[in-house]
């Protein structure tokens, strides 16, 4: 009967109290923002931090993605920042993918990378984005600072349970519609805030014969949802993913690995609060217009009219975000110029990502008026793109070929929009400012963001590349 | 150790706006602090004030009749995107206490939760009247006891409100939930050492 959710947090239970239960934390990721605070409050409590040996941190919010960040960063307090992440891994004994590491990059990139996420924990991170580890069949979700010196002491977090969703698509997608596209397609359908209080499970065909990547762009931004919880059945493509790495299993006990992972999966007769479905064979790539990421539609649309909104409320929140993206009801979304490209972010930086975009940049040139930006998600990604052979062909085209990190995802760093910049990007939030005070964001996956760098405006990429 | 939550009597300050999300509350400049403390300063920045930094007149939070209340009252999905805990300790530097809303996040609603700042769900239509009450006469008071569930706007309505027994009393009696939870350590040694012996692919040390 039970879900893959409530399988996990059934074998997490450490004890309970009313209708919370104090939940094992398997794993820990630490970043540079979130965690001095936590570090700091543990120090002045005079606690020590539980289980070292159960937490990874990286530094990547705050660095800069140019060579000369080796030698010096020279923003004083993102400086400040990466240099206590150093002090407070180190003096917690907690493993560091420091600034040089060739495994450092994005919190949520890494983590699988070296083995660290396996079907049926319980990991978290003081980033939103934490999510994206449920592709794995994982409780994983973000928390706060407090939450996190909370895990830094105890080794646990008091939760409550989730409601439960499936959201099912089935059918096949069409060339050059992507995992993304599905994402947004599902966000647009059920809401900004219709995941709330809710552990989203992914399920159906089309699901199943995604990559890891792929099923990682998923659940990454089921948060734009507004759900914690986002999250797939682990099966042969997820172990075959996992086989080999550092931190996965040894061969002495993968086989009883595999074998526990493989009763993870939801019971055939399993109840949901609510069950969503999508067909993709229908899908087309998609595009935001507005300043949530709900505001997604097939590229072939025009941008809204609020007039035609009944709900006041909804009617005034889209004036609002046209009025801040300089759009007119009835443009096409094909007639919009673009001033930067960016593709990159812990939804779209990995090898499949990169693959997508080159295919499409391949042998064609950025437009004039426009600066483009491809950064790997990780030093490995980076490190297997450059021996397929992947900055070559972003280089020739005219892209820029960055070292690793979160970039100009979130404008903590000095890869940033300035006012008025509009960006295709493949990042996961086009909130007001996101991206740089003033700038404006079109969220779209890397083949669609490639089309619009080599067009000099949102483009469909089926066109593009025919 | 968190602040302890006493019962308001204060303006109510409307935002009519939905999906306020935590980006719009502080903007990543302003996370690259060690500090919990003096985030006030860039609460709301791009709708406080205008690119040369002046002030906007119209936004709520400058209007003189507005100012000094301790009370948000907001749309739906208030403090959704980003986990940062930085959106709580900015409302909180600036003075608000509770926010009153259809919604809100999920982990906003945990962030204030441990901060002592009192996150109040209501209908929509119960926002929606506090907020044009707020908005027909700015300077309104609003009344939030805890104790008692209770939201008093400025016409005298009440509205009552649900919350989880246990968060009640860690804002009542500013509780340390760290150190509460420390009180389990023998039942988190056992579960670790039971845990080792079924899965013992999970205890292969990071650092190692």
């Amino acid at each position: 009967m039970p879900t893959l959710f409530e399988k996990i947090m059934d074998r997490h239970i450490v004890t309970r109290r009313g209708d919370d239960v104090l939940l094992y934390i398997d794993r820990q990721l630490i970043h540079e923002v979130t965690s001095p605070q936590a570090f700091e409050a543990l120090r002045l409590a005079g606690r020590s931090v539980r289980r070292p040996g159960a937490m990874l941190a990286v530094p990547d919010h705050n660095v800069p993605t140019t060579p000369e960040r080796a030698e010096r960063i020279d923003d004083r307090e993102s400086r400040e920042q990466i240099e206590e992440l150093r002090k407070n891994a180190l003096g917690g004994g907690i493993t560091l993918f420091d600034i040089t590491d060739p495994r450092q990059g994005i919190v949520h990139i890494i983590g699988p990378e070296a083995g660290l996420v396996l079907p049926g924990i319980t990991i978290v991170c003081g980033d939103s984005h934490t999510g994206t580890l449920g592709a794995f069949g994982t409780i994983a979700f973000g928390i706060g600072t407090s939450e996190v010196e909370h895990v830094l002491a105890t080794q646990t977090l008091w939760q409550g349970m989730p409601r439960r969703m499936r959201v099912t698509v089935n059918g096949a997608l069409h060339a050059l519609v992507t995992p993304k596209d599905v994402i947004l397609a599902v966000i647009a359908k059920i809401g900004a805030s219709g995941g709330t209080g809710y552990a989203i499970e992914f399920a159906g065909e089309t699901i199943r014969k995604m990559s890891m990547e792929g099923r990682m762009t998923v659940c990454n931004m089921t948060i734009e949802a507004g759900a914690r919880f986002g999250l797939i059945a682990p099966d042969e493509t997820t172990f075959a993913y996992l086989k080999g790495r550092p931190l996965a299993p040894p061969p002495s006990l993968w086989d009883a690995a595999v074998a526990d992972w493989k009763t993870l999966p939801s019971d055939p007769d399993a109840s949901w609060d609510r069950e969503v479905a999508l067909e993709a064979s229908s899908l087309e790539p998609h595009v935001t217009w507005g300043t949530s990421p709900q505001d997604a539609l097939p590229v072939g649309g025009s941008v809204p009219d609020p007039e035609a909104q009944p709900d006041p409320s909804e009617r005034a929140r889209m004036r609002r975000a046209l009025e801040y993206m300089a759009l007119v009801p009835g443009t096409r979304m094909t007639d919009i110029p673009v001033d930067k490209v960016f593709i990159g972010s812990c939804t779209n930086s990995r090898i499949e990502d990169l693959r997508a975009a080159a295919a499409v940049a391949k042998g064609r040139k950025v437009h004039s008026n426009v600066t483009a930006l491809v950064v790997p998600g990780s030093g490995l990604v980076k490190k297997q793109a450059e021996e397929e052979g992947l900055d070559r062909v972003f280089i020739e085209a005219g892209f820029q070929w960055r070292l690793p990190g979160c970039s100009m995802c979130l404008g903590m760093n000095p890869d940033k929009l300035k006012p008025g910049e509009r960006c295709a990007s493949t990042s996961n939030r086009n909130f007001e400012g996101r991206q740089g005070p003033g700038g404006r964001t079109h969220l779209m996956s890397p083949a669609m963001a490639a089309a619009a760098a080599v067009s000099g405006c949102i483009a469909d990429v089926r066109e593009v590349a025919r | 150790m968190i602040e302890k939550f006493v019962p308001l009597n204060t303006v109510g300050v409307p935002l009519d706006r939905g999906n306020v999300d935590t980006d719009a509350i502080i903007p990543a400049k302003y996370l690259k602090t060690l500090k919990r403390t003096g985030l006030g300063v860039g609460l709301f920045f791009a709708w406080r004030y205008d690119a040369e930094g002046a002030e906007r007149p119209d936004f709520p939070l400058n209007r003189p009749s507005y100012r000094g209340g301790r009370v948000l009252v907001a749309g739906e999905n208030f403090g959704c995107g980003s986990s940062r805990e930085h959106a709580v300790w900015a409302l909180m530097d600036f003075g608000f206490r509770a926010v009153i809303a259809p919604s809100f996040s999920d982990i906003f609603r945990n962030n204030c939760l441990k901060n002592g700042m009192l996150p109040v769900t209501l209908p929509a239509a119960e926002v929606r009247s506090l907020s044009d009450a707020l908005q027909a006469a700015p300077g309104g008071k609003v009344e939030v006891d805890l104790a008692a569930q209770t939201v008093r706007g400025p016409n005298g309505d009440v509205h009552k409100f649900a919350i989880d027994p246990f968060a009640k009393k860690c804002l009542l009696e500013g509780l340390d939930e760290i150190g509460l939870t420390l009180t389990c350590a023998a039942e988190i040694d056992r579960y670790e050492r039971e845990r080792k012996k079924k899965t013992p692919w999970l205890f292969l040390d990071l650092a190692g």
